[in-house]
């Protein structure tokens, strides 16, 4: 397991906050599906393995996103809840 | 009684090994009929969704364009269907055709001019409603309905016009909007496109 099964498993905040992305993609401006079309736009500009970080201030997000990396076979690593926004961590398949 | 026992056990073995070859004869059977009946299915089900859009109603073309953007997202392929009151969204309120009989004319005046002209399946308010909620879209960073249309073009959602019902309804080929992907077609395009859709929808 190791490393492997703290991806598999959600990472907590504190683990997250230590990580730093290949990619960050400010979605803050859009509702949904805003964040999701600029998650699928972004995923092209990493390569395998690298680690996008999206910032959403839409609540469905949060939801939306776990299930687009389930489908896509990313790893979705965790988030980090803010007062006003989303930090949505996640690894290129 | 060793004998005996030795028979038996040897007896045994033979009968397990008999056994072991028609059972792999069957499993390989059974593993080709499975092998088929899949390849059937991955043909039959594609990562597809097809929706009928009926509604020619803000909020219900709203909520095809939001499923449709979101769907294309999450790379399904989306193949829209717009029959009768929707080919009002499809308008474009810049084009009017020319050679249109007394009936189509009433038609197309009586009709919404495209997309910003639709109004609410509830509290219209006589078009207070829709300035409304276009309002709060704006206000809550929604993307406008024209933004969707264009995202929708971008990411490969085909939109398929009903003949039968744009012939009803007087509306020509040249007043509908530059749309990347716009077909025009009858129900059983509709009807075989859903049929290899993993998601059917109809608004």
């Amino acid at each position: 397991m190791g490393v492997w099964g703290l991806i598999l498993n959600n990472m907590t905040a504190e683990e997250l906050t230590g990580i730093t992305a290949d990619l960050v993609v400010d979605a803050r401006g859009t509702a949904c599906p805003g964040p999701l079309l600029a998650a699928k736009k972004a995923i092209g500009e990493i390569e395998s393995g690298e680690i996008m970080e999206i910032l959403s201030a839409d609540e469905g997000t949060k939801h939306d996103i776990p299930r687009w990396c389930d489908k896509m076979e990313h790893d979705f690593l965790g988030v980090i809840e803010t007062d006003s926004y989303t930090r949505l961590f996640l690894k290129k398949a | 009684m060793q004998t005996y026992l030795y028979n038996q056990a040897h007896h045994n073995q033979f009968i397990m090994e008999d056994t072991k070859t028609t059972d792999f004869a069957e499993m390989q059977a059974q593993m080709d009929v499975l092998k088929k009946k899949i390849a059937k299915l991955e043909k039959s089900r594609k990562d597809q969704l097809s929706m009928a859009v009926v509604s020619g109603d803000l909020d219900k073309i709203l909520a095809a364009m939001v499923i449709s953007v979101a769907a294309a997202a999450m790379d399904t392929q989306v193949k829209l269907f717009f029959s009768f009151w929707s080919l009002s969204a499809l308008r474009d309120p810049k084009k009017s055709p020319k050679g249109k009989d007394f009936i189509s004319t009433m038609f197309g005046f009586m009709l919404p001019k495209g997309k910003d002209k639709l109004s609410l399946s509830n509290l219209n308010m006589c078009g207070m409603g829709p300035m409304m909620i276009k309002m709060l879209m704006k206000k809550q960073n929604v993307m406008s309905l024209g933004e969707m249309f264009k995202q929708a073009g971008e990411l490969g959602v085909e939109i398929t016009v009903c003949e039968m019902s744009m012939g009803l309804m007087g509306f020509k080929k040249e007043e509908f909007i530059d749309y990347p992907n716009l077909r025009f077609a009858g129900a059983a395009t509709f009807v075989a496109d859903a049929g290899d859709s993993s998601i059917q929808l109809f608004i």
